[in-house]
């Protein structure tokens, strides 16, 4: 009896001291991708323009198209996308935990997030500013007005203390209301509860097109009160597939700007230009295997989503219920801020 | 019949009982540490090697956020743990006026069960069947949308005298502070302590003569007039602080916030059908014959209820009681998705800006902990002093 009792507590310690060892680490992300056959994408819970589920349960969006332009490239099929939907504060965990390979959520990169979440910010595909709505009836014209109003915010965001940064710097006393859920923000500043919603500009543009019943009763203040640049994060330590992500997005500026389209990637294989053959893996410089890819990884990502230029006109473009201007976010040498280290 | 008990066996071996009853409890709880020694040295070493930065040093830099409401003045350069102190005092004025209203609210409800008026028999059933039965989580989200859906907008609030009631939330006049104010708490003070000293003696001129006085009304007026006087004495002051009605919202007085109008309504109105059944329960377990037999003793209803039903009622209703409460307080962390500032909501927002999940996590968890400890302890404190006393 009193042997069989020590052996088990024996074999408990033992066991105990295996699980220690085990490696925290989950492995290489780019590996468990090609075993799953799958890229898992944490992406907004549904953000028309970023990232929004249809009613056919079909995702789309600047965000989206940046997980599938990455499933293209990797498992040479857009569609092998799982997308994850996150709200704001679930999404840093999600990722840290290894339950996502990317988190594309229309992110703002800043110093803490980059330097103390063991996460990397890869690069802007969005640059954006705080703004407000209001409704028209209201008659406020600049944010300067909201003295002592109540502003509805979504938790867990920048947003709230870029707002509280303002509304101090400038003395205005503004009331935050928090809600944990974009839509029950949304809703209490729909129903009057709030006399402005504040968030990213774009996401102002999105809730006005999807959310308000006549998106004539409100308008988006022009002031912008910060920075925002918004791009997808990847964990800490990883850096092949950090170099994978920044390349695939980097690849999809060059192609706008070398005026690579997803209706003529295919007649552009046999181009001449050696910048368009090597970004196509058309010649014989194989960009794709220093990357740990294959020779035409760009084509397939431009064959699935298009370039960066026709993934923001398709998504948040002037032609789209957000109707976005292209702004910043424009090619550096149309007067934007895009500017893509070259694929060489 | 007296049973001996078999002597116990004091020597240290594998054969006696108390040996072997310590060393598995020792085995037990060193399992316990062990396990949670190693849950907490993974996940640190984890946390270590994704370069994820833990501990709670956070608490002392500047929050940098603002809170909407706060029963005492927060600055977004404050601290973070001044932070969770607007939080944890956010969650308590819900929770503690909810309890209080809980309470009222369900002793009617169980006792209109008994009621000989079939309509109040019938809506006290009705309401107890309806509001038990709906999650909390929809009732506070359908207070929410009553408060901010149905109410007019601030620009055409709701006036009642100088009570504003709109969107915007329930805007009331304050009595402007003065130092009138603090003499009347003081005379307060003086009247209870006054009234403390008069039911003494009455209960002591009832065990010396049998004739029994005022033990309710009196000691009340003793302590109202204490406070009239004392208000007197400093001055009388009537300055009222009543809310105006600005551009955009009610300005000026004091003001609750629909958010929290909302859990307080949803939480109290949930909670009250439970406490009404467990009051209910606690008057059918009295036995008919000690009703009966208190009468025939001559005690009066109200004697008879007050002295005889309800200390016997209270045996069973104290403990069920208690869990209501603590439901009440942890339902209260459901604040967080109509957007009141509760504990919880406050730490979500830290958790955000700092990225340390399991301290904040650990942090709400404590809180919760604490004050349902708090509770249970002050309500079984409670449930002694009122179990009977067996001699």
């Amino acid at each position: 009896m009193k042997f069989i009792k020590l052996k088990l507590a024996a074999t408990l310690l033992a066991a105990v001291g295996t699980l220690m060892t085990t490696s925290a680490q989950a492995g290489k992300t780019l590996d468990g991708i090609k075993s799953r056959g799958q890229v898992v994408c944490g992406v907004n819970t549904g953000l028309a323009g970023f990232a929004a589920a249809d009613s056919a349960g079909k995702w789309s969006g600047l965000d989206v198209d940046v997980c599938r332009a990455l499933a293209a490239s990797v498992l040479k099929d857009p569609e092998k996308v799982k997308y994850v939907p996150l709200n704001a504060q679930q999404r840093f965990t999600a990722l840290q935990s290894g339950e996502i390979d990317i988190l594309a959520r229309n992110t703002t990169f800043t110093l803490s997030r980059d330097a103390s979440l063991g996460l990397t910010a890869t690069v802007t595909n969005y640059y954006d500013g705080q703004g407000f709505m209001v409704p028209v009836k209201s008659n406020i014209k600049s944010a300067k007005q909201l003295k002592g109003q109540t502003v509805c915010v979504q938790s867990g965001t920048t947003t709230e203390k870029n707002l509280t940064d303002y509304s101090k710097a400038n003395g205005l006393g503004i009331k935050p209301v928090v809600f944990e859920k974009l839509e029950a923000a949304e809703n209490a500043y729909f129903t009057g509860r709030c006399i402005a919603y504040t968030t990213d500009a774009s996401g102002l543009s999105s809730t006005r097109s999807k959310v308000a019943k006549d998106p004539k009763e409100h308008i988006i203040l022009s002031d912008l009160i910060s920075k925002e640049p918004l791009g997808p994060m990847v964990r800490r330590g990883d850096d092949e597939w950090f170099a994978i992500v920044k390349w695939v997005m980097y690849g999809m500026l060059e192609a706008e700007e070398y005026g690579i389209k997803q209706s003529n990637v295919d007649q552009l294989m046999s181009s001449t230009d050696p910048v368009v053959q090597r970004l196509l893996g058309a010649g014989n410089e194989d960009t794709g295997k220093l990357l740990g890819l294959d020779k035409d990884w760009l084509a397939r990502a431009i064959k699935a989503v298009g370039n960066y230029g026709e993934s923001f006109e398709r998504n948040v473009g002037p032609n789209t219920p957000l109707n976005l201007p292209r702004g910043l976010n424009n090619l550096w040498n149309k007067g934007g801020l895009m500017y893509a280290y070259p694929v060489r | 019949m007296n049973v001996k008990s078999p002597p116990k066996n004091k020597n240290w071996s594998w054969r006696s009982q108390a040996f072997r009853g310590l060393v598995y409890q020792i085995i037990a709880i060193a399992m316990v540490v062990v396990a949670a020694w190693f849950l907490a040295s993974n996940t640190l070493y984890n946390m270590k090697t994704r370069g994820i930065q833990s501990g709670f040093d956070f608490l002392s830099g500047p929050a940098g956020f603002d809170i909407g409401e706060s029963l005492f003045l927060f600055d977004s350069a404050q601290p973070y743990w001044q932070a969770f102190l607007v939080g944890l005092s956010n969650t308590l004025r819900v929770a503690v006026i909810g309890i209080i209203l809980t309470t009222i609210l369900g002793t009617l409800l169980g006792v209109g069960r008994f009621s000989r008026n079939a309509l109040v028999r019938g809506v006290c059933y009705a309401y107890v069947e309806f509001f038990r039965n709906v999650p909390v989580l929809l009732q506070l989200l359908m207070w929410y949308l009553f408060f901010t859906e149905a109410l007019p907008a601030t620009s055409d609030a709701w006036k009642v005298g100088s009570l504003f009631l709109s969107k915007g939330g329930l805007s009331f006049p304050v009595p402007v502070w003065a130092s009138g104010h603090l003499w009347a708490l003081v005379g307060l003070l003086a009247g209870i302590l006054v009234a403390w000293l008069y039911r003494k003696r009455v209960y002591q001129q009832f065990e010396a003569t049998g004739r029994l006085k005022s033990v309710f009304w009196v000691p009340i007026s003793i302590c109202f007039a204490g406070a009239v006087i004392g208000w007197l004495a400093g001055g009388a002051p009537t300055a009222l602080d009543s809310p105006i009605k600005g551009e955009f919202a009610i300005e000026n007085g004091g003001s609750l916030t629909p958010e929290f109008l909302s859990v307080l309504f949803g939480l109290t109105v949930y909670t009250a059908a439970f406490v009404a059944e467990v009051v209910r329960s606690g008057i059918q377990s009295v036995a008919r014959g000690q009703g009966e037999a208190a009468s025939a003793l001559g005690l009066s209803p109200s004697q008879s209820m007050r002295l005889v039903m309800l200390p016997q009622a209270l045996r069973v209703i104290i403990p069920p009681m208690t869990n209501q409460f603590l439901n009440l307080t942890k339902n209260s962390s459901l604040a967080v998705a109509i957007g009141y500032p509760d504990v919880v909501s406050i730490a979500n927002t830290a958790l955000n800006q700092t990225g340390r999940a399991v301290e904040c996590i650990a942090i709400v968890m404590l809180v919760y902990l604490t004050t349902s400890l708090a509770t249970s302890f002050l309500m079984n404190w409670y449930n002694t002093r009122s179990a009977i006393k067996e001699r």
